[in-house]
């Protein structure tokens, strides 16, 4: 080849790489890729956010989202050190029992009038109830895509193999109450099989406790969060009922035993209705959906939520939040309640929920979800709530022991936690 | 023009020997400098910055407070309890530890068929993956776990290990014994084996028994190893974590709750970093200081050092 010819195929070939790297350059430079934190790891779940994410995609083709799920133990913990490391997502989701420290901080973009801007976004429809945990000074720092109420999942052929009463059989005869559930899981925790376990307490998560003793009318601290409720009388006759629960009637796995209802084998369980999607498909059992039985002081519900933010922070926040409008607008909404009990009104009915539900009957729906959630009292949450948490785990462990003496172990948790409310 | 009255004096050249091997030398030590400078010093000097700072990751502030995180430090009423916990878990570790790992060094230096086999055995758990072993144990240690069952066969109830703060405790450090035993044993063992042999046979012909050889020969000449040995296992002692994470999260109460655990609650589960980095500053003194003295006590205690 001559010198002539090597320069002609130079500038050919430059010809035809340099549009190519420019067009490249420019493509790179209006991609934004979005990731949302988020603590499920369900297929079902994250087939259903990507579908969500395509049709996002389909009036802004630069942006693609990736959801990034964290275990859910330390789901907290792996956020902030994500933001502490400089690395944070776009969007995470949000625990109900850390809502005030996140919404109080300011790490989150202000939704309310983007969400008001967005065509067809009927924010109306939006309970206020539902968004009260996540709004400070009018204005939504989070949108609670998930109010899911905490009922009772029974194993029909467990509890029915060792002859105690079914909860559908009690509920029928207009005695489920927590007696009875106790009796019954009793019954099958002295056969040798799990009586009733309350999901991801492990024995650690206390705060999941109050799907009991709200019951008893009980809750942790008073409203505005300054004063201690531990010492409380109703506190002290729901946690002595729970251990005797545990270590004199055997109705409930003692600490340091790990029980998956959903593998079988378990009589009860006490969690959020969006864990229907881990009913096994193959070797299924008679699973039955109620609600939590009354307690001394009446008939009661507890729904955990889940919030969704933006962070503001980030360069991308602006697409971040509208995203945010897109997921939860109202034709999404539908598509997310079949996990995630919905916070808009127009939808919370039992055809809609039916529709979307197929796992749950239409009395179920009645009785549980849309019971549940317009009654509801909010898992309790706290500024600060990790260090209340943790501070009160370590006192409450000396309750989990046989010969616990209740109310002097309650005071403890008093003692202790008192000086981290009242600041 | 007589070029050579005019022209400069030669001038010497820029790279002399000296400073091409001195050249030499900082390439070749720059790898591991720049691995230093990175990944210890800085983040040190980092550390000890941050401390001085209240630093609110969610809210995104970081105000000098000077020694306000010192002040809280002096006033932290879980403090005594942590480095209880912390002290009692590294007493354990090490009397444990080295006990153990002397007996077996000792047992395993024999010329026996087969030896090898129980050597490897014994070393073994040292290349487990950590978190792998203690979740194994973890296991085990259940209420309802391997090892109750076990006791359960002859006849024994076994103690719920996790959940009681004097068996959390034990358990706790046993795990981290059999874990790393092997390592600290591998190394009694080469130290054992370069005892000369006919230091003992003089010391059987002037009379002297096994316990006494053992006391009078063997110890001395393995003291080098004996202070190595216990600097490492009291350095990981302090820094011991994922144990603590996975087997009781510091629990129950604060029992296991020691400094290494304790400083990852304050900092990445309440946020408090700038506590956080407090709190190890005063774990980097602890260790220094411990280290320190070891050094100092081996001048006393170590034979064959100057």
């Amino acid at each position: 080849m001559s010198k002539i010819t090597h320069l002609k195929s130079a500038a050919a070939a430059a010809g035809i790489l340099l549009p190519l790297a420019w067009s490249g350059v420019a493509w790179a430079q209006d991609a934004v890729n979005l990731r949302m934190t988020i603590w499920s790891a369900n297929e079902a779940h994250l087939a259903m956010f990507n579908e969500i994410a395509e049709g996002f995609k389909a009036t802004h083709p630069n942006v693609s989202i990736t959801f990034e799920p964290l275990p859910f133990d330390s789901y907290t913990t792996t956020l902030t050190t994500q933001i502490a490391g400089g690395n944070p997502p776009d969007l995470a989701w949000i625990l109900e029992t850390t809502a005030a420290d996140f919404v109080n901080s300011g790490a989150l973009a202000p939704l309310t009038d983007a969400f008001a801007a967005t065509a067809g976004y009927e924010l109306d429809d939006v309970n206020p109830s539902a968004t009260a945990l996540w709004t400070k000074d009018g204005q939504l720092f989070a949108y609670p895509f998930s109010t899911s109420p905490f009922a009772i999942f029974a194993n029909n052929d467990v509890i029915k193999a060792t002859g105690a009463k079914t909860p559908a059989e009690l509920i029928a005869a207009g005695e489920w109450n927590w007696d009875n559930a106790f009796a019954t899981a009793a019954t099958v925790g002295q056969s040798g099989k799990a009586g009733l376990v309350v999901r991801d307490f492990k024995y650690q998560s206390w705060q999941n406790l109050a799907s009991i003793w709200r019951g008893w009318g009980a809750a942790p601290w008073s409203a505005d969060g300054k004063t201690c409720g531990f010492t409380e009388p109703a506190m002290v006759g729901a946690m002595t009922a729970i251990h005797k629960a545990i270590f004199t009637d055997k109705a409930m796995p003692g600490p340091g035993e790990d029980i998956d209802f959903f593998a079988g084998e378990t009589g009860m369980t006490i969690t959020q209705i969006s864990r229907a999607s881990l009913l096994p498909k193959e070797n299924p059992f008679d699973w039955d959906l109620v609600p939590l039985p009354a307690g001394p002081a009446g008939e009661y519900a507890v729904v955990g939520q889940a919030g969704v933010g933006a962070f503001a922070a980030g360069a991308n926040a602006p697409v971040a939040v509208e995203f945010l409008a897109y997921m939860t607008n109202p034709e999404n909404s539908q598509k997310l309640a079949q996990f995630f009990p919905p916070a808009r009104a127009s939808l919370l009915n039992a055809q809609t929920l039916a529709s979307t539900n197929p796992l749950l009957s239409a009395e179920q729906i009645e009785n549980v979800v849309i019971a549940g959630i317009s009654s509801g009292t909010v898992l309790p949450g706290h500024t600060n709530f990790a260090q209340i948490q943790q501070t009160v785990r370590a006192s409450l462990d000396s309750l989990w022991v046989a010969d616990a003496d209740v109310p002097a172990v309650l005071q403890s948790v008093c003692d202790s936690v008192a000086p981290l409310l009242a600041r | 023009m007589t070029a050579a009255a005019d022209s400069p004096p030669r001038k010497r050249p820029f790279w002399t020997i000296e400073r091409r091997d001195a050249a030499a030398g900082y390439v070749f030590i720059a790898p591991q400098l720049i691995g230093i400078v990175t990944f210890v010093l800085i983040p040190l000097g980092l550390v000890f910055w941050y401390s001085l700072h209240e630093w609110n990751v969610l809210a995104n502030t970081f105000n000098f407070v000077g020694s306000a995180n010192y002040q809280m430090l002096l006033n932290d009423k879980a403090l005594p309890q942590v480095l209880l916990s912390s002290a009692i878990f590294s007493a354990g570790l090490v009397v444990l530890n080295m006990s153990l790992a002397l007996l077996l060094a000792v047992l395993l230096d024999q010329k026996l068929k087969g030896i090898v086999v129980f050597r490897t055995l014994f070393f073994s758990p040292v290349v487990v993956s950590l978190v792998a072993w203690t979740i194994v144990w973890s296991f085990l240690l259940q209420n309802n776990g391997g090892i109750n069952g076990m006791l359960q066969m002859i006849g024994v109830e076994g103690p719920n290990w996790l959940r009681h703060p004097s068996t959390a405790m034990l358990s706790v450090v046993v795990v981290q014994v059999f874990k790393n035993v092997g390592l600290n044993m591998i190394l009694f063992l080469a130290a054992l084996q370069g005892v000369p042999k006919e230091l003992y046979e003089a010391a059987r012909v002037d009379g002297a028994g096994r316990f006494k050889q053992f006391r009078r020969i063997t110890l001395p000449l393995i003291s080098p190893t004996i202070l190595l040995t216990s600097i490492i296992t009291i350095v990981g002692s302090l820094q011991v974590f994922a144990q603590i994470a996975v087997l009781t999260q510091g629990g129950p109460g604060m029992s296991t709750t020691v400094l290494v655990y304790y400083l990852y609650q304050q900092a990445f589960q309440f946020h408090f970093f700038g506590y956080g980095s407090t709190l190890s500053i005063l774990l980097f003194v602890i260790v220094a200081v411990l280290t320190f003295a070891q050094w100092q006590l081996r001048k006393r205690i170590v034979f064959y050092e100057n």
